[in-house]
């Protein structure tokens, strides 16, 4: 079992980054748009934290947490926020859209399934021993082509976890109004095993996900984990039309609160001292940061047409 | 005397013999079937843990080989039919086309989609469009079509092997039948690569010793062949000779080769089989009369397939679709025009 001080520390990095994003972004010192995980930062330090630093992981549009818990810089991230140059995608990407070595990211619906399963296949031809996992929430469960992709990555037996973050909204749409039947009999139709956790307990996830990363690993073969979380705060900003009563009961659910219970006071607070500083040195340093070169953007034009 | 189709299926034997990277993905292309056109043919038996027959899932193949090719692949994806396509299009222009780009140039996605294009053959609606005019200006796709002209085994072998970029390669399904190196009256033409540097080239024709080309053909494929029979009518019927041009790579498009035979000319036809509106036509027309230069002159005209989707019925095809007489007809009315 990981030391509950590190939990907690990646855990307060994500959701500290995220709040300052927020606050950053009520300034008007982002472009476009962010979409924060708060309040889901346990599945992201929990499935991680069971994978190899060479395994692959594709991340979706609510990314930062998955970025930071895979070990993704968290300068180049508030830079790339901030559209500069030192940004991990170079200004282009923005928060979507988001690579280092074994991170990828975008940010449209589905589409990064079947790219996940085919990273897998090409691991599993080179014997890598590397697995692949990708992030799916609730609302994906929509797009036909996240289901072609469990057909084949199940066919071919290929290394790939399929990792559900049910937040329970898509966008402002309820479950209840988006999706029928149920996640684990959709993988079990496929003949993909899966794992079903309602917790927001960073340990009992990192538990959960540790065996089943192993079974991917040990028998080149898909699996499924579904993870019912809240998300605390909106899908991006202003967007919220929840009843603020249902926000309110799932704070106690707060992953970082969970966890604050099995730690000292001074345990916590140097984890949150420890956050901080990060997170304030990474904003700082990002925003003095030079904007992208334009006359650069043309020359990759140039190169992008070149034939 | 072989034929596109064979060179084509001697270029995957190619590529594969050449490179392990290259996986082979699509619907219906083991043996002894080889795929609904049979370019796959042969394959599966020499390469049978590289070439992956697939479910009917266009957008989750595409979707894997963008997948391998992220992580060192260089995989090829055989679309049975270019109508298709439009189920792999979220992949093509939000995934393969733009990971390069958005990843600031960190990583490559060299893959290949291939696919049987086009009518005349009665499929109906669905079977026989040209849908490369919907994949044409996507920034990081490049559009490639082999014809009887070029070297389509040299061009397919290094669309997978060589560039690094994700290609669309469209086959009209009627030029598969056309014979290399078999031109009617071969001997009496004037065949330029004009730029024999580039991987894709554009290839120049005009009949050997003929007088002053007075108009320009540009066209790609498979109605390359018509352009050339109706470059042959021209001469023979009219006595008016044109310069037949026809790049390989669509999109992005070198427009160089064209504009300087317009600006010889002073007239421009350009001959496809997608829907004529707002198509491949209109951007060489956009482009030759953004670059012709200010003393030059320029009547034009687009001819393509009516805009409607294809019917199946033979005549009725046959009135939707481009033939040899509409590039004469067309051809002589810009003659007649440019006159005045």
């Amino acid at each position: 079992m990981a030391c509950i001080t590190k939990l907690m520390q990646e855990m307060l990095r994500i959701r500290l980054f995220e709040e300052r994003a927020l606050e950053e972004f009520s300034k008007g010192r982002l472009f476009g748009t962010t979409h924060t995980c708060i309040g889901q930062e346990a599945d992201a330090v929990g499935v991680i934290g069971a994978l190899r630093r060479s395994d692959i992981l594709f991340s979706n549009h609510r990314g930062h947490g998955h970025y930071l818990a895979h070990g993704g810089s968290m300068h180049a991230l508030a830079a790339e926020l901030m559209g500069r140059s030192t940004g991990v995608s170079g200004g282009l990407g923005g928060s979507q859209h988001l690579h280092f070595p074994g991170f990828y990211s975008n940010g449209v619906q589905g589409g990064i399934v079947p790219c996940a399963v085919g990273m897998a296949l090409a691991e599993k031809r080179k014997n890598s021993g590397a697995i692949v996992a990708v992030f799916l929430g609730d609302g994906t469960f929509g797009e036909g082509v996240v289901y072609e992709s469990f057909n084949i990555a199940s066919l071919w037996g290929l290394p790939v976890l399929f990792v559900v973050e049910n937040n329970r909204y898509a966008q402002t749409t309820p479950l209840a109004v988006n999706f029928s039947g149920d996640f684990c009999l959709r993988f079990r139709a496929f003949g993909i095993e899966v794992c079903e956790i309602a917790t927001t307990d960073v340990t009992v996830i990192r538990a959960t996900a540790t065996p089943a990363v192993t079974a991917v690993r040990d028998n080149g073969r898909p699996r499924a984990l579904v993870l019912h979380t809240y998300r605390l705060g909106a899908h991006s900003k202003g967007d919220d039309f929840r009843d603020p009563a249902e926000i309110e009961q799932y704070r106690k659910f707060d992953p970082v609160l969970i966890l604050r219970s099995k730690l000292s006071d001074p345990e916590y607070e140097d984890a949150l001292a420890a956050a901080r500083g990060e997170v304030s040195q990474a904003f700082a340093q990002a925003e003095t940061d030079p904007w992208p070169d334009c006359g650069a953007l043309l020359d990759a034009r140039a190169e992008l047409l070149k034939v | 005397m072989s034929t596109v189709l064979q060179a084509l299926n001697e270029a995957m034997h190619e590529a594969m013999a050449r490179d392990e990277r290259v996986l082979f993905l699509g619907e219906d292309i083991l043996d002894p079937y080889g795929g609904a056109f049979k370019v796959a043919k042969g394959l599966s038996t020499r390469f049978p843990d590289r070439v992956l027959t697939t479910p009917i899932s266009e957008a989750a193949i595409t979707g894997i080989a963008v997948g391998l090719a992220l992580r060192g692949m260089r995989p090829v994806v055989e679309i049975m039919f270019g109508d298709f396509l439009s189920l792999a299009f979220d992949q093509l222009l939000n995934h393969a086309c733009k990971f390069r780009w958005m990843y600031n140039n960190q990583v490559r996605v060299p893959m290949v989609v291939r696919t049987p294009m086009g009518g005349r053959r009665g499929y109906g609606p669905t079977h026989s469009q040209c849908t490369e005019k919907h994949f044409l200006g996507i920034p990081g796709l490049r559009v490639v079509a082999p014809n009887a002209l070029c070297d389509p085994k040299r061009l397919l072998v290094d669309a997978i092997l060589s560039d690094d970029d994700p290609t669309l390669f469209v086959e009209h399904k009627l030029l598969y039948l056309s014979r290399l190196g078999q031109l009617p009256n071969l001997s009496h033409l004037e065949v330029t690569a004009s730029n024999s540097a580039s991987r894709y080239p554009v290839v120049s024709v005009r009949i050997a010793n003929a007088p002053r080309a007075e108009i320009t053909i540009a066209t790609y494929g498979y109605m390359a062949d018509l352009a050339l029979d109706a470059m042959w009518r021209l001469a023979m019927q009219q006595e008016v000779f044109a310069e037949v041009i026809v790049p390989t790579c669509l999109s992005p498009l070198d427009i160089e080769f064209i504009l300087s035979s317009v600006q010889r000319t002073g007239r421009l036809l350009t001959v496809e089989e997608s829907s004529v509106s707002l198509g491949w036509g209109s951007e060489v027309l956009s482009l030759v009369a953004e670059g012709i230069s200010k003393s030059g002159r320029l009547v034009a005209r687009r001819l393509g397939a009516r805009d409607l989707p294809i019917p199946s019925s033979r005549p009725l095809e046959d009135a939707v679709l481009p033939s040899v007489e509409d590039i004469c007809d067309v051809a002589m009315q810009l003659v007649i025009k440019g006159e005045n």
